[in-house]
């Protein structure tokens, strides 16, 4: 049925396994459900029949942070909104990606205001920036293609263990957590 | 739908001494009134037959400080009757520092503006059943819609950490 059928019997693929792996993730990129303003449009325009992010692997919008691996933050990021934003970041298991769509998530775009954040990328670390506002369709696509190289490329000695137990204490100071639950994560 | 003439002078009928000024722009009449006196002339345009004003659209306000006005605020309420098609811009003006009786007892639709113009321009409603912040933070310390607050705020230029308001937006 698949390529498989095309292959003479008793054939044999050979590949790293960094290559297999990263080939399985580049291909099966999950975005997290998740809007902030009118760049969200675009983004649901995205997945849709006409522009089929199907094709890529990636129409599987999840609802929940811990099924997904790459968070499209499309939209204006206000001040209020930030804290979620950050502890849907940290709730994604690695490995992770962040796309900042559109001049509102890049840099604040056009609301220089006292409410808005200039820029995601003081918030939680991005990827890829993608200009534009909105960015067109085809402009998320080529975002997700950047993001899929990487997958693909990235060694595992790329993303070593970033949370040490320094991490978690500090993490537990901030969050006032008490010490039991500390050890359990 | 009566005109904005008409509306004007049952008002002025009833509440002679409470309006300080009354005009008519683009087929609409403006009322300004005292403070004191904004709960009855309120209660009168709600329940007077010909005026039956039962839809409070919104509340804001206005910020006079480049003027140099003395009461610094107009606090607006845009009121319309759905049964007569007609509708009325109520003003009243405010100091900074002193309170505006809050409509909430007649109309239920004041909830969420009042606490609005509470949030933007820190004028406070009395007899309000839950004035809080409800743009901004609770903790918050400006009122942004104020003329003296730069639209860029004080920390612009400063790198944002979410964690500075976490706790305040999660217990909300
Ligand atoms: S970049 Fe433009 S389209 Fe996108 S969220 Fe900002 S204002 Fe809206």
């Amino acid at each position: 049925m698949g390529i498989e059928s095309y292959l003479p019997e008793g054939f044999v693929l050979t590949t790293t396994l960094e290559k297999l792996v990263g080939w399985a993730r580049g291909n099966s990129v999950w975005p997290c459900t998740f809007g902030l303003a009118c760049c969200a449009i675009e983004m649901m325009a995205t997945s849709l029949a006409h522009y089929d992010i199907a094709r890529f692997g990636s129409e599987v919008f999840r609802p929940s942070p811990r099924q997904s691996d790459l968070m499209i933050v499309a939209g204006t990021l206000t001040k209020k909104m930030s804290p979620m934003v950050k502890t849907i970041y940290e709730q994604i298991s690695d490995p992770k990606w962040v796309i900042a769509m559109g001049a509102c998530a890049s840099c604040g775009g056009i609301f220089q205001t006292y409410a808005v954040v200039q820029g995601v990328d003081q918030v939680i670390p991005v990827d890829v920036y993608l200009p534009g506002c909105p960015p067109r369709p085809e402009g998320l696509l080529a975002a997700l293609m950047k993001i899929q190289e990487r997958a693909k490329n990235e060694r595992f000695r790329d993303r070593p263990d970033i949370v040490t137990e320094e991490d978690i204490k500090k993490y537990c100071i901030q969050r006032n957590i008490p010490e039991k639950i500390e050890a359990a994560i | 739908m009566a005109k904005a003439s008409e509306i004007i002078k049952l008002i002025q009928k009833k509440h002679k001494k409470a309006i300080i000024e009354a005009q008519e722009f683009r087929g609409d009449p403006i009322v300004i009134v005292k403070k004191d006196k904004l709960l009855e002339v309120c209660e009168f345009l709600q329940k007077e037959k010909k005026l039956l004003f039962n839809l409070l659209v919104d509340v804001t306000a206005v910020d006079f400080l480049p003027y140099k006005r003395k009461p610094r605020f107009d606090v607006v309420y845009i009121l319309v009757s759905v049964d007569h098609d007609h509708r009325l811009i109520l003003k009243t003006q405010v100091d900074e520092g002193e309170k505006v009786p809050s409509v909430y007892s007649l109309w239920k639709s004041a909830n969420f503006p009042e606490r609005e113009v509470y949030d933007m321009f820190g004028i406070e409603f009395e007899g309000h059943p839950d004035l809080r912040r409800i743009l901004m933070w609770p903790g918050f310390e400006y009122y942004p819609l104020r003329k003296d607050f730069p639209v860029k705020g004080f920390d612009f230029d400063k790198k944002w950490d979410p964690e500075t308001i976490r706790e305040n937006v999660f217990k909300y």
